[in-house]
C-alpha cells in the first residue's frame, strides 16, 4: 500500500463534497503528488479502487494534467513563463540563463534531485514578468541574478 | 499578491487595501450588506431582472450576457439540485485581471456568488480555481473558512432562509478547462475535453444537473449592480456594453499592469496615456487587444474604442481584455510561433482539425521563422485556419484567429522571411 490510511481518509471524506465521489478524483491526485512526489502505477491502482474506476481512468488524467507525474520530478518544481507577454520582456534569455546556472536543460532535474526546470504557458503575471513559479509561489520581475539567488536559497 | 491597479472605479477601489480582503475588512466597507438584504427580502426574479436590465456581458471572454445566461436555467421546481460553478481557470495569455480579485476581492466573490446562486436557485457553488494560482487558493480558503464561521454561507446564509456552500475545486494544469464544458468534465474528475452542445450547462451541467457557470470578474459586478441598480451600471461603458472592465496591460509598455476603465475606452487612451506607450522612445508596431486568442490590430488601428461592437467590425474581439503590446523590433512570424506553440500544448486533442491543425500551423511558422519557408506556405497556412475555424466542438481550434489577424496585417513580415530565407529582425525578442 503506497497510500496509507491518513491519506486514505482524507481523500474519503472529500468525496462527501461532491453529489457523486469521482468528483474529488482531481483533489486525490494532488494529494497523491505533494505527499508520494508523484502518482505511481502502484497509487494510481490504489485511487482506482477507491474511486471504483478503470485504474487507466486514473492513468489518463495522470498523463492529461500537467501537474501529475508518474515519476517523481525533483524538490522543487521550477517553471518559467515563456508565453508572448513574458517572451516580449526576455524570458527566454532568463530561461537560458537559469539552464547554464543550473547545468540542465528545460525538462531535466539537478542530479542531486533539488530542482526540475521547465517551461510553462501564461501564469497570469503578464504584467510582472520575466516570472517564475516555484509550487504555489511566484516570483515576479526577475533578471537573472533575481532568479538564481530564489534558486541558490531552495533546500 | 497581484499588484493593485493604476486606475480604479466601483469593481477595485478597495484592491489596494490588505483589510479589504478579510471578512472584517470587507464588512467595513459595507460588504455583504446587499446580499444581506436581497436574500431575506428581495426574490430570485428581482435580481435576475435587475442583471438582464443592467445588459451585464460575461467578463470571461465571450461576452454572453449574464442575466440572459441564468434566464435559461429551467424552473426550479424545488426537486433536485442545481449548481454554479465560478469558472475561475484564468489562463487566456495576456490576462491577469481574476487573480486580482481572487487574492485581494475573495469577499466581494462570494457575494457576487451568493446573489448569483440566489437568482438561479443553487444551493451550492464549485468555485474552480486554476491549480497554478497558490496565493488566490490561499487567499479563497482563508474567505471561505470566515465566511462559514462569520454564518455568511451555510444553512442560513447571512441570516436567511437560503442555504448555500462553496466547494473549492483545484484545477491540474490544463488550459481547456477554462471552456465552461471542460471545467464540467474536469469538475466531474474527467479530461476537460470539451461537451458538445446542446445540452447546453443549464439543462445538463455539472453531474448532470442545471448548471450556471459563471467568470470571476462577471460575479464581482453582481453584488454592485443589485445595491446601486441597473441604470447606475449603465452610466458605465456604451450602451451596448455597460459597465467597468478590468484591462490587464503587458508586453513592451512603461506600466505594465491593470487599468479598471469603462467599456469603449479607446484602445490608444488605454496604452499611451494610461500605460505611458512603449519604452526608450520606440513605436508601437502590434497589439492584440483581447488576449491571446484574439487577433493582433497593428499601430494605425488603435484609434478603436475597447468594446465588442467597434472590436468585431475590425475582425478582432475583447475576449478578456488582455491587451499584449509589441514595439517596432518585434517579429511578427515569431510571435506566431510563440501564439501556434501555445495552441498545440494546449489542444486536448479531441476534434482532429485542432489537434492535428494547430501542431501543423505551428510546423510551418518555425520553418519560415528559421528562413526555410516557402512560397506557397503563406497560402497553406491560410487553407489550414479556414479548415479549423468553426470546425470543432469548442472555440479553440478558433486558434486560427490570432494566425488569420497576423497574416492580415503583417503578411509583410511573413513574405520577407521566405524571400531573404531569414528572420529580419536581428533586435526581436529570443524564443
Amino acid at each position: 500500500m503506497v497510500i496509507d490510511d491518513a491519506l486514505r481518509a482524507r481523500i474519503e471524506s472529500e468525496m462527501r463534497s461532491f453529489p457523486e465521489p469521482r468528483g474529488a478524483l482531481l483533489g486525490a491526485l494532488h494529494r497523491v503528488q505533494e505527499e508520494l512526489g508523484c502518482v505511481s502505477s502502484e497509487a494510481a491502482r490504489e485511487l482506482s479502487e477507491i474511486f471504483a474506476v478503470f485504474p487507466v481512468e486514473v492513468l489518463e488524467l495522470v498523463r492529461f494534467y500537467n501537474f501529475f507525474s508518474e515519476e517523481p520530478r525533483g524538490r522543487h518544481q521550477v517553471t518559467v513563463c515563456t508565453n508572448l507577454p513574458c517572451a516580449l520582456v526576455g524570458a527566454n534569455d532568463l530561461l537560458c540563463g537559469i539552464e547554464g546556472h543550473l547545468g540542465i536543460a528545460v525538462g531535466e532535474t539537478t542530479p542531486d534531485g533539488r530542482i526540475h526546470l521547465g517551461r510553462e504557458e501564461c501564469l497570469g503575471a503578464c504584467a510582472n514578468g520575466p516570472m517564475m513559479r516555484i509550487g504555489g509561489d511566484y516570483h515576479e520581475d526577475l533578471d537573472l541574478a533575481a532568479a538564481c539567488a530564489v534558486l541558490d536559497a531552495l533546500e | 499578491m497581484q499588484k493593485a491597479p493604476f486606475t480604479t472605479g466601483y469593481l477595485t477601489e478597495h484592491c489596494g487595501d490588505d483589510a479589504f480582503g478579510t471578512l472584517k475588512g470587507y464588512r467595513a466597507r459595507g460588504g455583504y450588506e446587499t446580499a444581506r438584504r436581497t436574500l431575506k427580502k428581495g426574490s430570485p426574479e428581482e435580481v435576475i431582472a435587475t442583471v438582464r436590465d443592467s445588459g451585464l456581458q460575461g467578463r470571461g471572454g465571450a461576452g454572453f450576457g449574464t442575466g440572459q445566461k441564468w434566464s435559461f436555467m429551467p424552473a426550479d421546481d424545488g426537486s433536485a439540485p442545481r449548481y454554479l460553478v465560478c469558472n475561475a481557470d484564468e489562463s487566456e495569455p495576456g490576462s491577469f485581471k481574476d487573480r486580482l480579485l481572487l487574492e485581494r476581492a475573495p469577499h466581494l466573490l462570494i457575494e457576487g456568488i451568493l446573489l448569483s446562486a440566489f437568482a438561479i436557485g443553487a444551493e451550492k457553488t464549485f468555485l474552480y480555481v486554476r491549480g497554478e494560482y497558490g496565493e488566490s487558493i490561499r487567499s479563497l480558503t482563508r474567505a471561505l473558512e470566515e465566511a462559514r464561521r462569520g454564518k455568511v454561507l451555510g444553512p442560513r446564509a447571512l441570516g436567511s432562509r437560503f442555504a448555500h456552500e462553496v466547494v473549492l475545486v483545484r484545477g491540474a494544469g490544463a488550459y481547456i478547462c477554462g471552456e465552461e464544458t471542460a471545467l464540467l468534465e474536469s469538475l466531474e474528475g474527467r479530461k476537460g475535453m470539451p461537451r458538445r452542445k446542446p445540452p447546453y450547462p443549464a439543462e445538463h451541467g455539472a453531474f448532470g444537473r442545471p448548471t450556471t457557470v459563471n467568470n470571476v470578474e462577471t460575479l464581482c459586478h453582481v453584488p454592485h449592480i443589485v445595491g446601486k441598480g441597473a441604470d447606475w451600471f449603465r452610466s458605465f461603458g456604451t450602451d451596448a456594453s455597460p459597465g467597468n472592465t478590468l484591462f490587464g496591460v503587458s508586453g513592451q509598455v512603461v506600466r505594465p499592469g491593470l487599468y479598471e476603465l469603462p467599456l469603449g475606452t479607446p484602445l490608444d487612451e488605454i496604452v499611451f496615456e494610461h500605460a505611458g506607450g512603449v519604452p526608450d522612445g520606440r513605436k508601437i508596431k502590434a497589439v492584440v487587444p483581447g488576449g491571446l486568442s484574439m487577433a493582433a490590430l497593428p499601430a494605425g488601428q488603435l484609434d478603436v474604442p475597447m468594446a465588442d461592437e467597434f472590436l468585431r467590425e475590425r475582425q478582432t474581439a475583447l475576449g478578456t481584455g488582455g491587451i499584449i503590446v509589441m514595439d517596432d523590433r518585434t517579429c511578427m512570424v515569431r510571435a506566431a510561433c510563440v501564439i501556434t506553440h501555445f495552441f498545440r500544448d494546449e489542444s486536448c486533442g479531441q476534434c482532429t482539425q485542432c489537434r492535428e491543425g494547430t501542431g501543423w500551423l505551428n510546423r510551418i511558422v518555425r520553418r519560415i521563422e528559421r528562413g526555410g519557408g516557402r512560397f506557397e506556405d503563406l497560402a497553406l497556412l491560410e487553407d489550414l485556419c479556414g479548415k479549423m475555424e468553426g470546425q470543432t466542438i469548442c472555440a479553440f481550434a478558433d486558434a486560427a484567429w490570432p494566425v488569420q489577424g497576423l497574416l492580415r496585417h503583417f503578411r509583410q513580415d511573413f513574405q520577407s522571411h521566405v524571400n531573404q530565407r531569414r528572420c529580419p529582425y536581428p533586435e526581436s525578442f529570443a524564443l
